[in-house]
């Protein structure tokens, strides 16, 4: 499979390859050309691969809208305290099912691995009342509380451990017979060693809280307790029809900065990834 | 070394016996485990319960009653005409899904195993959907598709005139599959990636040496070596399936008809649009049970097809 290729084969490969890339690649294009053409030539015939004219209002109108600087503070802070929620409660509990023997660990694993089992959609309802009766509706809590400690967070535990079980031994057998506690074998040997998995755990648990889109419009309804998702979908004219040019304006804001993250750190990101699927 | 034995937990070692090794590690495991173990049970175990007890209930919030009525939500599901639709829009949306999503991601990591320079770029442009947000994806695709939007201004350059994709329901249907599976292939192709990967090289020589041709070499080592990360990605696929929702809030709100109103979108109307929120309880526990029955069926299936488990 690895052999060299013949150059009338490798031409062939990269044609192909860049076909298949077009469904790919060119909806981001599409949207950050478009959102910054005049309403009149977004839907221009034949179709405007790069604008014949610019129009930035559409900018200015995403802000004056929506709260929209708002909503994007929301779903930052949201997103990065779910992150390292994860990172904690899934690294601790993680290294105890793979490295500490304790009364039950087995079947408390099991237990927690329903988690995977149980899309949050299942428990949507119910959910949604708890926390109506404590008050937290139309707040941020259901959508931090919920993924750091219920079933999102079993993933994250799931790599941990998995990562945790692969990691030799002996390290921590020797700093255990100096007399070190389990928590500072933890924190000072195991988690350092651990970069690799927290660092999938941290990029999939961020694109999960940055998605997010059920939760937000079930538990949230005023524009700004708002998340990034639900206010893209807002940006619509009386009749409740889209308007496109600032909705793709807006989209372009929240898609491009973590675009630009993954284009300078994608190693880190796919062999991160990767190694997350490999190891399950 | 003798130091830090001496300084870190003199105390720990001389004090009582009750503190054995044991059972310092019992405790340290249950702290360990604990906000794991309370989220789980507050936010997972407690709500399927009280999802099941819902479902035996008739909840009106406008009279505020919550009357228990038994099996009647269950015989409402029976009789609901919608129901058979719903099931059938996901059985369809999901395997046209997995089907699509697995034979492309399998496509695109044998292409993007081949020894070709800037392979790494055409990797990461193929995976860069997987971090553009959802919605975002959503919309831009949803733009495309409008009757006069990008898809048709291309097709009408070549002089065909292309379907309000959107609005009819085997190109709706067709459509919300298409979008989903560009926006998440990258991550099961990188899987795949990885698999082949780790696909001995001498297995090719020797198949080769034989003679064995191409496909066939594919067929009876490749395949099989990566099987295990065939199960794995389909069962994560099909989980991730039946959970769609933002896509067809966005695209299509179900429409047209109820061809692409798929079992959580419905679920969604009952419980938060209508606020039926007992008959709401019911189609998660219908959604639960395809879920549980789905993977143990994977699971199963793993010992008769993956042919080989590290």
């Amino acid at each position: 499979m690895k052999a060299e290729l013949s150059p009338r084969r490798q031409v062939f490969l990269y044609g192909l390859l860049c076909v298949l890339l077009i469904p790919f690649v060119f909806p981001t294009w599409w949207m950050v050309t478009s959102s910054v053409k005049p309403i009149s030539d977004i839907f221009a015939f034949p179709p405007q691969l790069v604008p014949a004219r610019y129009d930035w209002t559409t900018y200015s109108k995403v802000f004056e809208l929506q709260p929209f600087v708002k909503q994007y503070w929301n779903s930052a802070y949201i997103a990065a305290l779910v992150t390292i929620g994860t990172m904690v409660v899934s690294s601790m509990a993680g290294y105890a099912f793979a490295r500490i023997r304790f009364p039950f660990a087995n079947t408390i694993f099991m237990v927690v691995l329903l988690g995977l089992l149980i899309p949050s959609e299942v428990t949507i309802v119910p959910l949604f009342q708890m926390f109506l009766k404590a008050g937290m509706v139309n707040t941020h809590w259901p959508l931090i509380l919920v993924p750091i400690f219920g079933a999102p967070s079993v993933f994250a535990t799931f790599v941990m451990r998995q990562f945790f079980i692969a990691l030799p031994v002996e390290l921590e057998e020797a700093a255990r017979v100096d007399g070190l506690g389990r928590f500072k074998i933890f924190r000072k040997i195991a988690l350092p060693l651990a970069r690799p998995a927290l660092a999938s755990v941290a990029i999939f648990t961020f694109l999960h809280s940055w998605n997010l889109y059920l939760e937000p419009i079930v538990f949230l309804s005023s524009a700004d307790k708002f998340t990034l998702p639900q206010a893209l979908t807002q940006y619509t004219d009386a009749y409740g029809g889209p308007m496109w040019n600032i909705q793709l304006a807006a989209a372009t804001l929240t898609a491009l900065p973590v675009l630009i993250v993954f284009i300078i750190a994608q190693k880190q990101f796919v062999e991160g990834l990767a190694h997350t699927g490999l190891k399950g | 070394m003798a130091v830090v034995q001496q300084t870190a937990r003199p105390e720990a070692r001389s004090s009582s016996s009750f503190w054995t090794i044991a059972r310092r590690d019992s405790l340290a495991g249950f702290l360990f485990i604990a906000p794991q173990l309370i989220g789980i049970t507050l936010f997972v175990l407690i709500p399927l319960c009280l999802v099941f007890w819902y479902s035996l209930h008739e909840w009106n919030v406008l009279a505020n009653t919550f009357t228990y009525t038994g099996v009647a939500n269950y015989e409402m599901l029976l009789e609901d005409t919608s129901l058979p639709s719903v099931l059938g829009a996901t059985a369809i949306f999901s395997a046209g899904l997995v089907i699509f999503n697995l034979s492309l991601a399998l496509l695109l990591a044998v292409l993007l195993n081949q020894k070709l320079a800037g392979i790494t770029i055409f990797r990461t442009m193929f995976f860069s959907p997987v971090v553009v947000s959802l919605v975002a994806w959503t919309i831009v695709w949803g733009f495309l598709l409008q009757k006069n939007g990008g898809i048709n201004g291309v097709l009408l350059v070549f002089g065909i005139e292309g379907p309000n994709w959107l609005r009819e329901p085997v190109t709706a249907m067709i459509s919300v599959i298409v979008v989903q599976v560009f926006k998440n292939v990258g991550l099961n192709m990188i899987l795949f990636l990885a698999a082949l990967q780790g696909v001995p090289n001498e297995l090719y020589e020797a198949a080769r040496i034989d003679g064995a041709p191409r496909f066939k070499q594919f067929r009876r080592i490749t395949l099989p070596l990566i099987s295990p990360t065939i199960l794995l990605t389909s069962i994560i696929t099909i989980v991730g399936s039946l959970q769609v929702f933002a896509q067809i809030a966005v695209l299509t709100q179900g429409g047209p008809g109820l061809t692409t109103t798929v079992l959580v979108y419905y679920l969604y109307q009952q419980a938060f649009q209508f606020h039926f929120f007992g008959y709401g309880s019911t189609l998660s526990i219908v959604l639960f049970a395809i879920v549980a029955v789905l993977t143990f069926a994977q699971w199963q299936m793993r010992k008769r097809i993956v042919f080989y488990e590290s």
